[in-house]
């Protein structure tokens, strides 16, 4: 048996709403990627009955509306806890305005990203480079949702997603804001499958169970990071 | 000395046009217009009585589709409606005046009417090098900017004249610039369309004869009467749409019982025009009823966002024509190809960890 006996110390790192937000966002962007690719580049589900009697792509598009309302009020949701979750969900985390930030981020590429540096990253929340891309991807996010309301809203009767209208006149049409939301969905695909291999990458060398951390909230840190932590938070 | 012009109605009367005739066409432009019936009055009052409009209708980079459009429309009333009743004091292709006399008409009408006088502009501006048009010897600009001076509204004719068009195209040699762009002063109503549909350009110069001001527009300039729903929504194979049965390609079985051209590079979920309502020639069809995928022609930029016959645009910058899934995908196998790098990478590593830390 290989083992070895290191302190470590429980830290409740992500609460409740921040896991739930996560959750449901992650649902939000696979429906509204597969349902929007299949706006842009419809199967061919034919059918030998008249059109009366069929409505498929229809429901393929009203699940795509309904799914992006969930995702838009989400992450307005995701917004608000940055001013009022602990100090991992902060929004202080995604923008770098202190020094000790930029350190890390460099540190961060150096060691994990090109690794000729070997000794980890002591973090116990985000890292600040992917803070930093989350920050970036938060930005594709208003992006999507501007340009597809604003697609949208001459469709719809409400007056929601009339507040996004101005997008068209402001990119010059339709076509080049339809463009545009297309090229950001894989924007959303890229990250996904950035974003799962890192996590499994941090697991597996940092080993601080980030993975189930999304589900339980707890992650487990070694006992002088955490004491360190534990310091510079009283200090603050 | 000046002399009173004439009502349209009393020139339609000596063309030899039938008060029936006069008034079916108030009628129909006050149904397109969107008015309610009691429309039909104001209509015939302002056409009965006020004066005729001066107006300078000025060519630039086009092609004359647009005023191509409008005299081959086929009623007979529109004809005069350009002719008589709107005083066309100065257009290039249809004047019979030429040279200096031309110009001097241009200046006359500018003299007596300032103020007063619509400018209509078909044709975009070049703006890189004056010399790529050039009309009496003032470059295109100086000759649009000395005419909307005294304007009271300008009318941008097509796309050419609302967005560049095909000349506007990447990469845009002559810099041809829409009319909006250059003239801030002066309110533009976009008449947007390669060419826009007769009854639409109709409907907008009587508008502005009857109520005196310029109609509605939308955010790009576009007037609302025509140009606020998209021509899906009007669309008669709209059900196909939504029941999801398209066309897969020209010849099949599908185009042959009429399935909705989407996947044929339809523009029209994109593209705010009236062709699904008035349609083309007095109403006889437009390309989706004639089995042709609409290309977008009533929007900025629908040359660089093609292909036609494909629903996403090219990309351009790629050596070879590449859509945006294409590129996804390319993106999405060099990440993948840098995380197995990575991956292996990182085992290396754990390797050595696992053995430094269970030696500690």
């Amino acid at each position: 048996m290989r083992s070895r006996r290191t302190l470590l110390r429980e830290v409740y790192v992500w609460e409740l709403p921040v896991r739930i937000y996560h959750w449901v966002n992650a649902l939000c962007i696979v429906i509204l990627c597969l349902t929007g690719y299949m706006i842009a580049e419809p199967v061919a589900i034919l059918s030998a009955s008249e059109a009366t009697f069929g409505y498929w792509f229809g429901t393929i598009r009203f699940i795509h509306f309904v799914v992006a309302y969930v995702f838009l009020f989400n992450f307005a949701f995701r917004i608000y806890w940055g001013f009022t979750g602990n100090r991992y969900a902060s929004w202080r985390n995604y923008i770098p305005l202190k020094l000790s930030q930029w350190k890390e981020l460099f540190d961060v590429i150096r060691v994990d990203i090109l690794m000729i540096k070997n000794k980890p990253v002591d973090t116990i929340g985000h890292n600040t480079l992917a803070s930093v891309i989350y920050f970036a991807f938060f930005g594709a996010f208003v992006l999507q949702c501007v340009t597809g309301f604003g697609l949208y809203a001459k469709m719809s009767p409400a007056y929601f997603p009339k507040l996004f209208a101005w997008i068209i006149p402001a990119m010059g049409g339709d076509l080049i804001v339809r463009q545009v939301h297309h090229f950001l969905m894989w924007f959303f695909i890229i990250f996904a499958v950035i974003h799962i291999y890192l996590v499994f990458y941090h697991d597996y060398i940092e080993r601080h169970g980030v993975t189930s951390s999304m589900i339980g909230g707890w992650k487990f840190i070694e006992e002088k990071m955490a004491a360190e932590e534990e310091n510079k938070e009283q200090a603050s | 000395m000046k002399e009173k012009r004439p009502s349209f109605y009393e020139e339609c009367i000596n063309k030899g046009v039938s008060r029936r005739d006069f008034l079916k066409f108030c009628t129909a432009m006050t149904a397109l217009l969107g008015l309610d019936p009691g429309g039909v009055a104001q209509v015939v009052n302002a056409l009965e009585t006020k004066p005729r409009m001066p107006v300078i209708w000025l060519h630039l980079q086009e092609c004359t589709c647009c005023s191509e459009s409008f005299i081959r429309s086929s009623h007979p009333v529109v004809a005069t409606l350009l002719f008589d009743r709107i005083s066309l004091d100065y257009t290039e292709t249809l004047m019979a005046a030429a040279g200096h006399q031309a110009e001097e008409l241009m200046a006359e009408t500018m003299r007596n009417h300032r103020g007063e006088y619509l400018l209509m502009v078909e044709g975009s501006i070049p703006m890189k090098n004056p010399a790529y048009c050039c009309i009496g010897g003032r470059s295109a600009r100086q000759v649009v900017e000395e005419a909307a001076a005294g304007a009271r509204a300008i009318i941008a004719w097509g796309n050419c004249a609302s967005a560049g068009c095909v000349q506007a195209a990447d990469p845009n040699p002559t810099g041809a610039m829409p009319v909006h762009r250059i003239i801030r002063s002066k309110p533009v109503i976009n008449v947007q369309g390669c060419p826009p549909i007769a009854e639409v350009m109709a409907g907008v110069i009587v508008h502005m004869l009857t109520f005196e001001g310029i109609p509605q527009l939308d955010g790009l300039g576009r007037p609302k009467a025509f140009y606020s729903r998209r021509v899906h929504d009007t669309c008669y194979r709209r059900a196909n749409f939504d029941a999801g049965l398209f066309v897969e390609s020209f010849d099949d079985d599908n185009a042959r019982k009429g399935y909705c051209l989407y996947k044929m590079g339809c523009k029209g979920p994109n593209t705010y025009n009236a062709c699904g309502i008035i349609r083309w020639n007095e109403g006889v069809s437009y390309p989706i009823q004639s089995g042709h995928p609409c290309i977008g022609c009533s929007e900025a930029g629908f040359w660089d966002n093609s292909p036609f016959y494909k629903h996403n645009p090219g990309v351009k910058g790629f050596g070879i024509e590449a859509t945006a899934d294409q590129v996804g995908l390319v993106i999405g196998g060099v990440t993948l190809a840098g995380i197995a790098a990575h991956a292996v990478a990182t085992n290396i590593r754990k390797k050595q960890m696992i053995e430094n830390k269970t030696e500690e």
